[in-house]
């Protein structure tokens, strides 16, 4: 089971590396859109550092929402996915990888460049430090909750569109408990709470996701 | 649920292969019923040859018989069991689609060893690159699959067949198509060593499977539309 998981993670890591540009285009996504607010609500420092958490966590959030929808798109069309469910492994292991794989292109860069972009927003360090923390914890939720929806839209016509309008509901509380933490910590509070918020979103999207994933994937092989 | 499908447990069974039985079968997609009452049965060391013109259903029987889809009414049996519930009999099968399941950007036997390993089999870049020689596609193994000719991917597909140790129940749509004279004889030179060994083959085909084949039952889908 262990080592389906890492043959799949590392087939999608090694497509990803020979689609280099492909790869990164969520992260310059995430990057212009951040650097598109300074431009279009003025450069006061101090409506900024108030919007900053927000700005940073919504572009996260499309950003994930925009490359998820291809997760499943191509190993479907070339009839990996049947392959793969064919196997005789649990779906949910190859849900996982496949939702692991996708955070390691997609979620870890985001993270990455995250206090970049933060200080570009005239963030504070504490501020900084929650806003790593929270994208820490809440990415993997996103890209668990985007794979689930690829699979849901998998072989529809406007799949992108249909993924945002079922997932964005999901991901509102990663949302709220991740903005949450940064405006807490900018404020001087502890944040403390809504990590520990995160963290259970996180557990409960890492044992429910999966499964959901693999049967959305069954129903649209049939 | 998924976990039923986990059953590395009874891969070292190597008793005699079980028989694969359709009883009864009916097959609707959309709302055009493409085929109803079809009976067959496939034994080990046997091979048969579905037939059907274009449209009859032909690769959705086959999806059937591979556990992917659920039937109209009837049951697709193996060794007694409903395919889907069939303990492992993932790992007693090799169904080979008319997509080709290599990713266009690894190489091809990049693509081979992640099948290999997917399902089971001895998944070493030797035995792969041995595999690939029986197909001949030895010259072409480190090229990526997006360079590959359609008869060269068809090829590199039924690969995977050449990495069968044991009995096992091949599920193949159109393994000749697009394939010449030699990738014919390559694949009917796979099949008579799979026979031998007490394997059972359920294959569609176009055109006759030509002289080299291995004698096969035909099974003529058009009566049942």
């Amino acid at each position: 089971m262990g080592s389906v998981f890492l043959a799949v993670y590392q087939r999608d890591l090694r497509l990803a590396l020979r689609r280099r540009v492909e790869a990164l285009l969520p992260v310059v996504f995430f990057v212009v859109a951040i650097s598109l607010f300074p431009l279009g609500v003025g450069p006061e420092p101090q409506i900024l550092r108030q919007m900053a958490a927000g700005i940073v966590w919504v572009s996260a959030l499309l950003a994930t929402m925009l490359s998820v929808t291809s997760l499943y798109a191509s190993d479907h069309g070339d009839g990996s996915l049947e392959q793969m469910i064919l196997s005789g492994h649990p779906g949910s292991v190859i849900a996982a990888a496949k939702a692991a794989a996708h955070w390691t292109v997609t979620g870890a860069p985001l993270v990455l460049v995250a206090p970049l972009l933060g200080l570009l927003l005239d963030m504070s360090p504490q501020a900084l430090a929650a806003l790593l923390a929270s994208l820490l914890l809440g990415t993997p939720i996103l890209s668990l909750l985007g794979g689930m929806g690829a699979a849901l839209t998998l072989g529809l016509r406007s799949a992108g569109v249909l993924l945002i309008l079922l997932i964005v509901p999901l991901s509102i509380p990663a949302l709220i408990f991740g903005a949450g933490a940064v405006s807490a910590a900018e404020a001087g509070l502890s944040a403390a709470g809504h990590f520990s918020l995160l963290g259970a979103l996180l557990i409960m999207t890492t044992l429910g996701a999966p499964v959901a994933t693999s049967f959305a994937l069954r129903i649209a092989l049939e | 649920m998924p976990t039923t499908l986990s059953v590395p447990a009874t891969r070292s069974d190597t008793g005699k292969l079980p028989r694969l039985a359709a009883t009864n079968l009916a097959c609707r997609r959309g709302n055009r019923l493409l085929f109803t009452g079809v009976n067959f049965s496939v034994d080990a060391g046997h091979a048969t040859w579905l037939r059907g013109r274009n449209g009859r259903g032909k690769t959705s029987l086959l999806r059937l018989a591979a556990g992917l889809s659920v039937p109209e009414s009837g049951t697709v049996s193996w060794g007694g069991v409903p395919v889907r519930q069939a303990a492992g009999m993932a790992h007693r099968m090799v169904y080979v689609a008319h997509a080709s399941a290599l990713k266009d950007d690894l190489t091809v036997t990049e693509s081979l060893r992640f099948l290999a390993l997917l399902h089971g089999r001895d998944s070493d870049t030797t035995a792969v690159h041995q595999a690939l020689e029986r197909v001949g596609m030895a010259s072409r193994r480190d090229a990526p699959v997006r360079t590959l000719s359609q008869g060269q991917r068809r090829r590199a597909t039924l690969a995977r067949l050449a990495l069968e140790r044991e009995a096992s129940i091949w599920i193949l749509d159109e393994p000749y198509d697009a394939l010449d004279s030699d990738g014919v004889d390559c694949v009917n030179a796979l099949l008579h060593a799979h026979l031998a060994r007490g394997g059972s083959v359920l294959l569609t085909s176009h055109q006759a499977p030509g002289a080299s084949a291995p004698p096969m039952a035909s099974f003529d889908l058009d009566p049942f539309a």
